[in-house]
């Protein structure tokens, strides 16, 4: 694995690329041209490996075993966890990490478990209109059931929040919570500011940062965040995992999410105890080799550095939006912000006014994958006029000769449809 | 590209590039129906008018694809002043077609209403050049043009959205007595 003593400044894509075995198949007889990490990235070997290996000689149930195996199979799972709070420079790991199966439930636990303790009847939560369903859907069933009112921070021209008056918007707000960077745009809001903010007016503050933690070095301290959103899957790391991590005295204060197996301390038949963190949040046999996969895929990006995967993203990023802005003009318009400072790898391409889904259907046909679609943000396509937005994404195995593909796939649809 | 250029024939690009009986038509007393597709977001929206038994008119509004907007235009005008029986058999041969695959590889059942969840491995068999064997092109007309689709799985369900849409609108034309027994 010589791609890991690449740590440092840059990074070389065509060496990672040999890590993955899946990049390595063609496409109608074309190179697989994977840009759709956004969606789910690819495993290294190392991830996979780590995964079989528990399989093949670790396997058994974690917290109730006392033989010698299942003791393995439980610090496996264990060290994960601690994997997981280095990564994001958790105070706590041991208590404050908790497994989850995506983003998409941490959130939800949030929503659940915090809400229905902390929340009343007019009580506010502020989120934005470029959220993914996943932090927009649990509110708005809260907002269903209690009466919670929800405001929402707009969308500039610049494809920017729009933080017009956010003083007054997260007035009296009990909890804020925002993607670290959107899944469509690539926008990546000035959250530690708005944390500041936020708790300020005394909210509590949320961040979603399944497109964000993949890409960027990540501090729960320097945002400023009292809970953290992600999915192991974006990360090099198998589906099935997510990670929800919690300062400890919120989730000390709030009640069990799930119930069942594993979560309790004691159980009568008129009432039960719930156990200690973090395992009152995880009901039943939780994702053992996934967690163990993701402690893999952390290790191996750890190994090539986060700060070096960040630069990376911002230099492709920055090369695909030039390359097509010469190539293609005003018939192709990139829906995100300029430059690289507060963006992602994400490029929501509109071309001309070929339909997303055709555009994805004849780019398949030069092996170059995006993701066509609304992108689970149905009201920021209403923001943006559009049904669905064709999206290519980077990440570290990515290169410029990726870019150079889109382009290229990009000019054959136009060619076919006009 | 083969396969490509079998979803995008030119008469389909032709009718997404101008598509036919495009509007809206005031409703009442025309039925109007709107079909999504999830999925992308495509939306189709199907206006008909049925006097005395017939299609008298259709227009085909909404967004989307190549493959949902071309369907639609095809089918305005494969029907447009044909008699409900015979669009209703048009439908019907025209959702078998669309779903000729899914019952080939064994996944048949109730493929009317599933479509668009057909199998993913569609494309190997797609090259067979089976499909025909039920379905009779040459009395399907320009709507033959759509046979392809079959071989994108994920795309049958934009060549339908219409198609339910209208079988949708019959009935409901039908149920609100406006059409009378033909048979
Ligand atoms: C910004 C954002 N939040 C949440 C999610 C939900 O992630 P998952 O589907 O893994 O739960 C996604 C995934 O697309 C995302 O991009």
């Amino acid at each position: 694995m010589e791609t890991l003593s690449a740590s440092g400044t840059s990074i070389d894509p065509v060496a990672i690329r040999a890590d993955f075995p899946i990049l390595a198949r063609e496409v109608g007889g074309r190179r697989l041209v994977y840009l759709d990490s956004a969606a789910s990235s690819q495993h290294p070997r190392m991830v996979l490996d780590a995964m079989d290996n528990y399989y093949e000689t670790t396997h058994a149930n974690v917290h109730r075993g006392v033989y010698a195996m299942a003791e393995e199979a439980d610090r496996l799972y264990e060290n994960a966890r601690t994997s997981v709070g280095r990564f994001i420079h958790a105070p706590d790991p041991a208590r404050e990490v908790l497994f989850t199966k995506n983003a998409t439930e941490s959130l939800n636990l949030v929503a659940y478990s915090w809400g229905r303790h902390n929340l009343q009847r007019g009580d506010i939560v502020v989120l934005s209109e470029m959220e993914h369903h996943a932090n927009l859907v649990p509110w708005l069933a809260l907002a269903e059931e209690r009466g919670i009112q929800l405001r929402f921070l707009g969308i500039d021209d610049a494809y920017r929040l729009d933080l017009t008056g956010i003083e007054d918007i997260v007035a009296g707000a009990k909890i804020v919570s925002l993607t670290l960077m959107s899944n469509v745009l690539g926008t990546m809001p000035p959250f530690a500011d708005i944390a500041r903010l936020a708790h300020a007016a005394g909210a509590v503050v949320m961040a979603d940062g399944a497109q964000f933690v993949p890409h960027l070095p990540t501090d729960v301290g320097a945002l400023g965040c009292d809970f953290l959103a992600f999915s192991g899957h974006k990360m090099l790391g198998p589906t099935g995992i997510g990670v929800l991590w919690g300062r400890r005295d919120l989730l000390e204060d709030m009640p069990p999410f799930l119930g069942g197996g594993g979560m309790i301390r004691d159980v009568r038949l008129d009432g039960f105890v719930p156990s200690e963190l973090p395992w009152k949040f995880e009901a039943g046999t939780p994702p053992i080799a996934e967690a163990i996969g993701l402690a893999a895929a952390l290790e191996y990006l750890e190994a090539i550095g986060m700060e070096a995967i960040g630069a990376h993203q911002r230099s492709l990023t920055s090369y695909a939006q030039q390359l097509l802005n010469d190539r293609f003009g005003g018939d192709l318009k990139i829906m995100g912000p300029a430059g690289v400072d507060d963006r992602g790898g994400v490029l929501s391409i509109a071309y001309r006014d070929i339909h997303p889904h055709d555009l994805a259907q004849v780019l398949d046909q030069s092996g170059v994958c995006i993701r066509a679609g609304h992108h689970c943000a149905k009201p920021l396509m209403r923001h943006l006029g559009v049904t669905a937005t064709a999206r290519a994404s980077f990440y570290l195995y990515n290169d410029e000769s990726d870019v150079d593909a889109l382009a290229d796939a990009l000019a054959e649809a136009g060619n076919l449809f006009w | 590209m083969s396969g490509l250029e079998d979803l995008y024939r030119e008469i389909i690009l032709d009718h997404y590039r101008s598509p036919r009986n495009r509007g809206e038509l005031p409703s009442p007393p025309a039925e109007r129906v709107e079909a999504f597709n999830p999925l992308c977001g495509d939306e189709v929206v199907v206006y008909l008018q049925v006097d005395d038994g017939v299609l008298s008119d259709i227009r085909i509004s909404g967004q989307g694809c190549s493959i949902s907007q071309s369907s639609a235009s095809l089918m305005s005008a494969a029907v447009k002043g044909k008699p409900v029986n015979e669009v209703r058999d048009l439908i019907k041969t025209f959702k078998s077609m669309m779903s000729i695959h899914e019952s080939h590889l064994g996944t048949g059942a109730g493929g009317e209403d599933r479509d668009g969840t057909a199998s993913q491995d569609g494309e190997d068999r797609g090259g067979t050049e089976d499909e025909g064997v039920l379905i009779d092109p040459e009395a399907m007309g320009e709507l033959a043009a759509l046979q392809g689709v079959v071989k994108f799985p994920v795309r049958i369900k934009c060549a339908t959205l219409s198609w339910n849409a209208l079988a949708q609108g019959l009935d409901e034309a039908a149920s609100a007595g406006d059409v009378g027994t033909t048979d």
